[in-house]
């Protein structure tokens, strides 16, 4: 499978990348190239093969449902680039 | 390259306790180093003298009151992928352009625990994105090794480059690497170094910048075997904070170096004996099997079928788990922000501005695999191909194998700007030997092995067993001991 240059903008787009005309071009042929790569998998039987989902086996891990940590809200807001006490700023998203 | 920076971590150990230095002195050796000769290798991207001085003060007066830790006073470089406290942590990308996490990686917390300090943080390719230190934010990391007769530039190999480099050209005694498909072994091999990854699991995420959750594993790079091991066991720890965590208890790694190998099956993967191989990678690996049979271990040739379609299915899973992982960086929370009409353009604005090609590049693939009516084509198919990479070595294992040597890549260091062609395919195939490893979860470590004809080091990789990095630990001494160790000539 191979990209057109649509798809890569409209791939761009989900990711939120804004890419240029230019870039956009260069990353078709780049895209490409690595989508062509990865093709030889096809040449895998892995008909009855179960996906990986746990590297190591083992159980998911538990904890107590308490509450260990919080009240912290000036260090998690320490590194925004825009705050208003405590809250994150963001463009108006709805009218 | 002075005498105190020359020291390995087992002997500042010894020099500390004889008190031949002090923990201050040492650090100021250190200190002076990175002063000096930092801009030669754009290894560090942050210094924290005033950090270093206050621990190695710190540990001065444990030393005094005859309370020594396990790390006592021993300088370490952190790679810029763990959180530190206060300290610059930006994965060596513009994104995170300002941040100072809050809160301490448990790794990194578990070196001050037990008396490391903390030199400063280490350059790397930008979320350890990349197999030549290239894509830093901060540019390009220097090889202290160069080409005999010869003055190019060399890369250090990456991502973890600015570690291995720190670590060749004494700027550090030892220092913290991470690998996802490679990222500790290949900078390793590429410096004359040694550098292990540990079994998936082993050392805690938590505080880890991610770049791909299921792949992702901290390790050290040291100069030695028993440096590598007297710092791996500190790092790893069963961490509740950290799913993953394995619950498995920390051995003393260190206690397994110089146990004997005789009887020990050393497995010899014949899928691993690439076209187009240059003769110098295959001579070493002939010298490493030499070495093994020397020390009374058994060779068995093994073969693992799906040897070739790890790095495929590897590009496939890491950018995956990738774009999801860099979404979050969106320019509300932390980091770089360009301001836009609204919302979305905003995040395409920051993340534009704030990626660099690699990564933009490998969040696009990982969105389009993941992309609706491409999932079970690309991601499902790699996911069971991954689950056939890893019933290959469990096969092995299961036949009485213990350990499986191979080479480390399937090249001496490059130079800078030699392989930055159109074709990012070119730059993957360095961790053709390394990538499986990540795919099956196991642990690996690359050890100096030889120099090439141009006077490059190369290094040899042994595979493990689950939890089984002592066995690593005590086979790789036998390399160490046949082929010396490197120290690359001073021209800095």
């Amino acid at each position: 499978m191979s990209v057109d240059i649509a798809t890569v903008k409209r791939v761009a787009h989900l990711a939120r990348i804004r890419v240029t005309e230019e870039e956009a071009a260069a990353l078709q042929g780049e895209l490409n190239a690595i989508l062509g790569f990865v093709e030889q998998l096809n040449e895998v039987d892995v008909a009855g093969v179960e996906p990986m989902t746990s590297v190591i086996p083992m159980a998911v891990k538990r904890r107590e449902d308490v509450v260990d940590d919080g009240g912290i809200a000036a260090d998690i807001v320490r590194n925004a680039p825009l705050t208003d006490e405590n809250y994150f700023l963001v463009p108006k998203v709805v009218e | 390259m002075s005498e105190l920076t020359a020291l390995t971590i087992a002997g500042i150990r010894e020099g500390l306790r004889r008190k031949d230095f002090s923990a201050v002195e040492l650090t100021e050796a250190y200190l002076a180093a990175i002063e000096r000769f930092n801009q030669a290798f754009n290894a560090y991207v942050a210094v924290t003298p005033e950090r270093a001085l206050e621990m190695a003060g710190e540990s001065d007066r444990r030393i005094a009151e005859g309370e020594a830790r396990a790390l006592e006073g021993v300088p370490l470089g952190i790679k810029d992928l763990f959180c530190t406290k206060g300290i610059h942590s930006q994965a060596a990308s513009h994104v995170l352009d300002g941040f100072k996490p809050p809160y301490e990686s448990t790794v990194t917390a578990n070196l001050w625990r037990d008396g490391g300090v903390m030199l400063g943080k280490l350059n790397m390719d930008e979320f350890a994105m990349g197999s030549s230190n290239e894509t830093s934010y901060y540019g390009p990391v220097v090889n202290p090794w160069r080409r005999r007769g010869g003055n190019a530039q060399l890369v250090p190999g990456g991502s973890s480059g600015g570690s291995a480099a720190a670590v060749a050209a004494h700027l550090c005694a030892g220092a913290t690497a991470t690998d996802t498909g490679g990222s500790i072994r290949q900078p390793a091999a590429f410096t004359g170094t040694v550098g292990i990854k540990p079994t998936y699991g082993r050392c805690s995420r938590r505080g880890i910048v991610a770049f791909a959750s299921s792949l992702d594993q901290a390790g050290p790079i040291a100069r030695t075997v028993r440096d590598a091991a007297i710092m791996l066991r500190t790092m790893a720890s069963v961490d509740p904070k950290d799913t993953t965590s394995a619950d498995v208890e920390v051995p003393d790694y260190e206690a397994a170096i110089g146990e004997s190998v005789k009887g020990l099956r050393i497995g010899i993967p014949r899928e691993y004996r690439v076209d187009g191989m240059p003769e110098e990678i295959e001579k070493l690996w002939q010298a490493g099997m030499d070495w093994y049979r020397a020390a009374g271990a058994e060779l068995v040739e093994i073969s693992l079928p799906h040897t070739k379609y790890a790095l495929p299915a590897y590009y496939i899973v890491a950018p995956a788990e990738a774009s999801s992982n860099l979404a979050r960086y969106d320019g509300v929370r932390y980091g770089l922000r360009v301001p836009g009409d609204d919302i979305v353009d905003m995040y395409e604005k920051t993340r534009a501005a704030g990626f660099g090609r690699e990564v933009k590049r490998r969040v696009l693939i990982g969105t389009y695999v993941l992309s609706a009516g491409y999932y079970d084509a690309y991601y499902l198919r790699a996911q069971k191909v991954r689950t056939l990479i890893k019933r290959d070595f469990e096969e092995a294992f299961q036949a009485g194998i213990d350990a499986i040597l191979t080479p480390a890549t399937p090249s001496s260091a490059f130079g800078i700007g030699e392989k930055a062609g159109g074709d990012p395919v070119e730059m993957y195939l360095n961790d053709i030997f390394t990538v499986t490893v990540n795919m099956a979860g196991l642990p690996g470590i690359a050890v100096p092995a030889g120099l090439d004809p141009a006077g490059l080091p190369l290094g040899l990789q042994l595979i493990g067993r689950p939890f089984d990095e002592a066995t690593l630990f005590r086979a790789a001494q036998v390399i160490e001991d046949s082929a010396g160790s490197f120290t690359p000539e001073a021209w800095w």
